[in-house]
């Protein structure tokens, strides 16, 4: 029966979260029923909106995956929105330089290996200064997430800007042929499959690989896993890389899937929202295709709520931060809950 | 005087006025996450206390007229998200970090749901001390606007280094942070110490976000913090959480942030935006430099030791 607490504890938090929820929206002055409604209807009332959380979704998964894969060796990473940045970069330079040189396939190829590559290694860094120097790697990964910001900004509006962008400062394109397409006949591009590939390989590594084994028990005691002989520094490094270059491929899809060419907009704030899906999936590779879909889903509503109901747009924003703040009280019920008082079950 | 000297001083001006206008957020938020983490706790989600404060502080300054009253308004914001980080951090295995993130998510997205009516009307302004008047160089005058809550800022932080070292409540706080087991022993309840400390962190922090909407840049927008809040933590652990360090970091950081657009004002526009991660590098170089896999830092809490 503790196997049920994983699961009905986030669904309980879940629910407290949606009724804290109407409460605030109540004191808003809304019909807390009428706007759970239009959430639904937003995100998986019809295919028109599941495609619009589809397509939100894929990033989130992606993303998700820069803190869950550190978490699991006991870091807490949050620089998920740094690697994002530096993959779309890393995509959108190769993009533009091999445009017309090689064919389309072997350039989206390129693009996700050089996103993988950047991202990676931004993440990597912050490991590597966590293992060897001892750098708070939570700081040292947003300090990361700001400079990339500023080198996209820099080489956007500076090197790389496309002289005919006038009031949206943007480099040329990358070539439409070099584009990701959607998904049969869907608007829903191809971005989706990375995502759920990607989750299902790292859940692999995580749980059914020796790897994945040691990592964990890096996570649970590092010096455990010192005296046990684990390349401990070579592991977490991993782990970070790993995650990076998830988000690495986050950004890749920003650029060669959603706007073919970099601006500002690549940045999109997923990478602050693929923190919340990680904590709230456990850091399980494997639970967090669910969870994205249901961030992705609240995220897609958004535009219905403002519509009918003339909410702000960052009302998402605010129900997002509530499920986040109940899920990490829930944690405290884990091991307290009826379901962990079965007799003959030991902990 | 030759062009080029006017332009270097006029430089070198404009950092000393940016380091004090920008910096002063820095230190409300620096001093806030001081006097949190000398309690035993990091609390990463002053960004959401900082906007929520810019943006209570600004509503409340335009709904009354008064913008002392926001700044009031934004410390009572700002400390009713620390009651909300230290009752959810007192829980069992609830991580304080976690909290954080999440507290920075749920504030600044409630500040962007409630401000949304406030982006577009003027608040009145916090008022300044001209203390340029005797220069006939209005760069110089400009630079020397110094506001009133940096000067409290500026009284505050030797007030909160005596109070850790001399007055009973300090040498309780100090006692939490360092030691749960010394504290219990002395009769200390640490969830208690733990959770005025925090109220009273982001009590600061909240009147830090207020500087940002009454004074300057001075109005209410979305993307009016630059991760200020954020940049707390860090700020602490590069003055070695001691309030006066917090002070000459504080003006360390505003003068980097005021950098590129000091450089921009004499006419050197090439890398503008790089010249705005020049406080991130900063910090990152300096916890490179400072932190070491082996020993702990001079002066960190005990409670952060793992």
């Amino acid at each position: 029966m503790r196997l049920l607490e994983p699961l009905l504890i986030p669904l309980a938090a879940l629910v407290v979260s949606l009724l804290l929820f109407g409460v605030f929206v109540a004191l808003a002055g809304h019909n807390p029923l009428q706007v759970y409604h239009s959430i639904y209807r937003g995100a998986f009332g019809s295919w028109f909106s599941w495609q619009n959380t589809l397509v939100r979704a894929s990033p989130l998964m992606l993303t998700a995956m820069c803190t869950a894969l550190p978490a699991r060796v006991g870091l807490i990473v949050i620089g998920g929105e740094g690697a994002v940045v530096v993959g779309a970069l890393a995509a959108a330079l190769v993009g533009i330089g091999l445009n017309g040189v090689f064919a389309p396939v072997a350039v989206i190829g390129l693009m996700l290996l050089a996103a993988m590559a950047c991202g990676g290694l931004w993440v990597a860094a912050v490991g590597a200064l966590r293992h060897y120097r001892g750098v708070n790697e939570t700081i040292s990964s947003l300090l990361f997430n700001y400079i990339a910001i500023a080198i996209l900004n820099f080489l956007v509006i500076g090197p790389l800007r496309d002289p005919a962008s006038l009031n949206k400062p943007a480099s040329v394109p990358i070539g439409s042929d070099n584009m990701i397409g959607n998904i049969a006949e869907s608007s829903v591009h191809w971005g989706l499959a990375y995502g759920l590939l990607a989750c299902l390989t790292l859940w692999l590594v995580v749980r059914r690989s020796t790897m994945g084994f040691a990592m964990d028990v890096i996570g649970g005691n590092p010096r455990a896993a010192y005296l046990a002989g684990l390349p401990v520094g070579r592991l977490v490094i991993l782990a970070c890389l790993l995650g990076g270059a998830a988000a690495g491929v986050a950004g890749m899809l920003e650029v060669a899937a959603v706007h073919g060419r970099l601006s500002s907009s690549v940045n999109a704030g997923y990478g602050y929202a693929g923190i919340l899906v990680a904590f709230l999936a456990r850091h399980n590779p494997l639970a967090i295709i669910p969870v994205a879909l249901l961030l992705g889903g609240i995220r897609a509503s958004g535009g219905l709520l403002q519509r009918s109901h003339d909410l702000p747009d960052a009302t998402v924003l605010v129900l997002q931060g509530i499920i986040f703040l109940v899920i990490l009280a829930s944690e405290s019920l884990y091991g307290r809950t009826p379901l962990s008082q079965r007799p003959g079950v030991t902990r | 005087m030759s062009g080029e000297h006017a332009g270097l001083l006029g430089v070198l001006i404009a950092v000393l006025g940016g380091a004090i206008r920008v910096g002063t957020p820095f230190l409300f938020v620096s001093l806030g996450e001081c006097l949190t983490e000398k309690s035993g706790r990091i609390n990463l989600g002053l960004e959401g206390n900082l906007v929520m404060g810019a943006m209570s502080g600004y509503a409340i300054s335009y709904l009354s007229g008064s913008a002392w009253l926001g700044v009031l308004a934004a410390g009572l914001a700002g400390a009713l998200l620390g009651a909300l980080h230290a009752l959810l951090c007192q829980q069992r295995n609830v991580n304080d970090i976690a909290v954080g993130i999440a507290l920075m998510l749920f504030g600044t997205g409630l500040a962007f749901f409630l401000g949304k009516a406030f982006i577009q009307p003027t608040a009145p302004r916090l008022p300044a001390i001209a203390l340029g008047g005797w220069s006939g160089s209005p760069v110089v005058r400009a630079a020397l606007e110094i506001n009133v809550l940096f000067v409290i800022g500026a009284l505050l932080a030797p007030a909160m280094g005596w109070f850790f070292r001399n007055a009973r409540w300090g040498l309780m706080v100090r006692t939490v942070g360092e030691s749960t087991d010394a504290a219990l022993a002395m009769g200390l309840d640490v969830n208690r110490v733990r959770f005025f400390s925090t109220v009273a962190g982001g009590f600061l922090a909240g009147v830090g976000g207020s500087f940002l909407s009454l004074y300057y840049p001075g109005s209410w927008n979305e993307g009016l913090s630059s991760g200020q809040g954020l940049m707390a933590v860090a700020l602490v652990i590069f003055a070695r959480w001691n309030p006066v360090s917090c002070f000459y970091a504080s003006l360390l950081f505003g003068g980097a942030a005021a950098l590129g657009p000091a450089l921009q004002s004499v006419g050197i526009t090439w890398g503008y935006y790089l010249f705005n991660a020049a406080p991130y590098v900063l910090t990152l170089l300096i916890m490179i430099a400072t932190s070491s896999s082996r020993r702990t830092l001079t002066g960190m809490p005990g409670a952060f030791t793992r």
